[in-house]
């Protein structure tokens, strides 16, 4: 205890221990912060993919890239039909409809894709609905008609009749000059997608989002399943931060026990610790890791168990025992057993927070190294099925081919905080080691 | 051989323990498994201590004093014979009752700093004991506590209580071990040196405190040493250890003036003289090696370094327990 203030207190003469403990404070509040805002189930909802994304853009780069990159990417527009002046002149059995969507496009670059998200509330009868779209020099395209499902998407980026018409894919030539140079270039101004609804019902109503997908998106950009990296980015920290902070604890307390006991008992129990210890150096922990999580389960709480189970019986024993032998000899533990101190207390009261202090430092090292063990296995596609980490963000990227095509981006952020986590506990690490460890604080 | 140390030593309130033919040794193993032999730190003692009364064990580093020490508390496993206390042998106790009896007797070590947990402030230290032995009540820990620190003359103890047994001196820190030895109310303390790493200023100071705090609660008290000139204050009776075997002892007055077995007769020429013209002397009689305790000598464990020795006879056979004076027994051939 004593020791422990004494160190802390000392701990303030070294810059970079503040550092740390300052990148250590931001990832933890960050991590706080991402568990209240978006709650576990949510997390896990979103990053399995589909709907809740179907308005965000594939593979689009961070704003702030664009920013740097001093380039006017478009962003994502949504235009609905909810903020339309609608025209609606209603007929025996049925309405007709003008839903007239205008927006305007200022970007120097074209969208990466263009969608239509219709509605309808018909019952029986399905409603008609023809699509023009008008150019801010006043030419017209008609991009067809079709009969309405309640639900319908009209992907006017795969119109292939379209493209073929302009020459060019919807998305651009659609916003493009009329001259027919390449490359192309984006005409500005208020662009107009106008709805022709004729309903058969009377109380039906149809909306319309018109989704024209930008080339950037938030300040982590998406993936190619639309999903907001954010998402990842931000719950990779409690989950690495939990997983090395579990695997740390779980593994020092466990070896600490074991090797206080072994030299407590000494003996054949000791005996087979070492001997345990012995093999267990040996075995590569990599590989195990590997084979449980193809052969049994890639779940972060298996992988959790398997690490800690692995790490018992670790290094860590044979330094635990160095430090523990001589405290069983000392005064000290000989008067707490000649007032009748059982062995669970002197193991646990009295010799193991003896080495305490000096343990701090090594376990501060130890959590960022739990947190790259659990990146790389995801990273070998081993991470967890559902959770989304760090890891899985760098694996997906892999699989996508992600620096091939340039999304740098989708690499370099999870990498960045996983260097950062390391970065900061490392230079906690190293600072309470010079603090706890006076024959270094000299050096 | 122990009969007549036993007659000397009768008397009317019966011991509150009685030592018999207590071995300690040492298993020496090399490799791990080859025994080569043992230590024989504690070799066949006997003695019985009344009730209340302090004495001290004397004797040369390395004699196993502390081996005594440790095997009376438990901490060592006697090879052979046994330790009564309270009419009960040791050796028969069950678990609840050997932590009973650790209870009943108090420890104090040599080292008061390595002797108190760095970790634990003294009010930690103190409650310790009490946990162990099931005080539940916070409030009446704190209070015995408090208690122990005034009884050690370290007050007001709410100055102490939270101190670490860093910031004390090494004066205060024995202090804080012999609370901790009173905190469960013994029946006897034994103190292994208990001034001997302490400042020359201080040791007066803390054999003074042990001693009126065992007349106060009329405590038995043994206590180790090898400073023979101290010892008059502070102990009713001596032994003198040799060896692993007692060789002597008696009141503390007769046993100074009139020592009878030529080791004791050396340690007190070896003390008593400052004189430098006596230096001569001084150093012929403990001069040699202690004995080894691996192959002890045969016969008396002094010959090799006794200048009165009888040949044939001291060499051949270990002298029996004799009562040259009433009230005195040594151990050696000269008495016969
Ligand atoms: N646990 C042990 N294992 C093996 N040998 C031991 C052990 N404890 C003590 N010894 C040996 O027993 C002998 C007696 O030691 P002991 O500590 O009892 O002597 P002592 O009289 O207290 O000496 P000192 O005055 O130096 O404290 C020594 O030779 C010592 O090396
Ligand atoms: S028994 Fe003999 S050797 Fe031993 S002390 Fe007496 S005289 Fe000396
Ligand atoms: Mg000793």
């Amino acid at each position: 205890m004593r020791q422990l203030l004494d160190g802390l207190r000392r701990l303030g003469q070294y810059p970079s221990a503040l550092v740390g403990l300052a990148i250590i404070f931001a990832l933890v509040g960050t991590a706080v912060f991402t568990v209240v805002t978006i709650p576990y189930g949510q997390a896990l909802e979103l990053w399995r993919g589909g709907d809740p994304w179907r308005m965000h853009p594939v593979n689009a780069r961070p704003v702030w890239v664009d920013r740097i990159a001093g380039n006017n990417s478009p962003r994502t527009m949504v235009v609905s039909s909810r903020d339309a002046l609608i025209e609606e002149e209603p007929f025996v059995g049925g309405s007709r409809m003008r839903i007239p969507l205008e927006f305007d496009f200022g970007y120097a670059g074209f969208p990466s894709e263009l969608n239509l998200f219709l509605t309808s509330t018909h019952v029986e009868r399905e409603p008609f609905v023809r699509l023009t779209w008008e150019t801010p020099d006043g030419r017209e395209f008609i991009l067809g008609g079709r009969r309405l499902a309640r639900e319908e998407r009209v992907s006017i980026s795969q119109d292939w009749e379209l493209e073929r018409r302009l020459g060019r894919v919807p998305h651009v030539g659609l916003f493009a000059e009329p001259a027919d140079d390449r490359p192309p270039q984006v005409l500005e101004g208020r662009y107009r997608l106008t709805l022709d609804v004729i309903s058969f019902e009377e109380d039906a109503r149809v909306d319309a989002d018109l989704v024209v997908y930008g080339r950037v998106h938030g300040l982590a950009g998406t993936d190619h399943q639309r999903r907001d990296l954010m998402v990842a980015l931000l719950w990779g920290i409690p989950v690495a931060l939990a997983f090395g902070l579990l695997a740390a604890v779980g593994t020092t307390v466990t070896t600490l026990v074991i090797a206080a006991a072994g030299v407590w008992y000494g003996g054949w129990i000791d005996a087979v610790i070492q001997r345990l210890t012995e093999v267990n150096i040996i075995l590569p922990m990599l590989p195990i890791l590997v084979m449980v999580g193809t052969l049994y389960s890639t779940s972060i709480w298996v992988m959790l168990g398997v690490v800690i189970a692995l790490g018992i019986f670790s290094a860590g024993i044979k330094m635990y025992r160095a430090m523990l032998l001589p405290i069983r000899e000392s005064p000290y533990i000989e008067a707490a057993k000649a007032y009748g101190a059982g062995n669970a207390r002197i193991i646990l009261r009295y010799m193991i927070p003896r080495i305490l202090p000096v343990l701090i430092p090594t376990f501060v090292i130890l959590i960022p190294s739990f947190v790259f063990l659990e990146a790389s296995l995801a990273l070998l596609g081993l991470g967890d099925p559902v959770l989304p980490t760090w890891g899985k963000v760098m694996n997906d990227a892999q699989t996508q081919s992600a620096l091939y095509h340039g999304f740098y981006y989708w690499v370099l952020s999870p990498a960045a905080l996983l260097m950062l986590t390391g970065l900061g506990f490392a230079m906690l690490g190293f600072a309470l080691d010079r603090v706890f460890n006076p024959r270094l604080r000299t050096m | 051989m122990s009969a007549s140390i036993r007659e000397v030593r009768t008397s009317a309130t019966g011991p509150v323990l009685s030592v018999r033919d207590l071995h300690t040794w040492f298993e020496l193993r090399q490799w791990g498994f080859l025994r080569v032999g043992s230590v024989r730190a504690v070799d066949g003692v006997n003695f019985d201590l009344k009730a209340g009364e302090a004495v001290a064990f004397v004797g040369e580093s390395g004699c196993g004093k502390s081996s005594l020490a440790r095997t009376l508390l438990g901490l060592h496993q006697p090879t052979r014979g046994e330790v009564i206390f309270e009419g009960r042998s040791l050796g028969t106790l069950d678990a609840a009752e050997r932590k009973a009896y650790l209870a009943r007797v108090g420890y104090v070590q040599q080292d008061p700093y390595g002797a108190l947990p760095p970790f634990m402030d003294v009010r930690r230290i103190l409650h310790e004991p009490l946990i162990v032995h099931g005080v539940r009540n916070r409030a009446e820990r704190d209070q015995r506590a408090r208690e122990a620190l005034e009884e050690v003359r370290l007050s007001p103890p709410e100055d102490f209580l939270s101190k670490f047994p860093h910031m004390l001196s090494g004066g205060q820190q024995q202090r804080v071990v012999i609370a901790r030895a009173l905190i469960l109310r013994p029946a006897m303390i034994i103190a292994d040196e208990p001034v001997s790493m302490l400042d020359a200023s201080v040791r007066v100071e803390i054999l003074q405190l042990l001693r009126s705090i065992q007349i106060d609660h009329g405590l038995t008290l043994a206590f180790i040493t090898h400073d023979l000139s101290t010892v008059r204050h502070f102990a009713e009776r001596i032994f003198v250890m040799y060896a692993g075997r007692i060789v002597e002892q008696a009141e503390v007055n007769e046993l100074l003036n009139h020592p009878q077995h030529p080791y004791t007769q050396a340690l007190l020429t070896a003390i008593s003289d400052p004189d430098p013209d006596n230096a001569r002397q001084q150093r012929e009689v403990p001069s040699g090696e202690p004995p080894s305790l691996l192959k002890p000598p045969a016969g008396c464990r002094f010959h090799p370094r006794c200048n009165r020795m009888i040949a044939g006879t001291c060499d051949q056979e270990y002298p029996p327990d004799l009562e040259p004076r009433p009230g005195h027994g040594t151990a050696c051939w000269l008495y016969r």
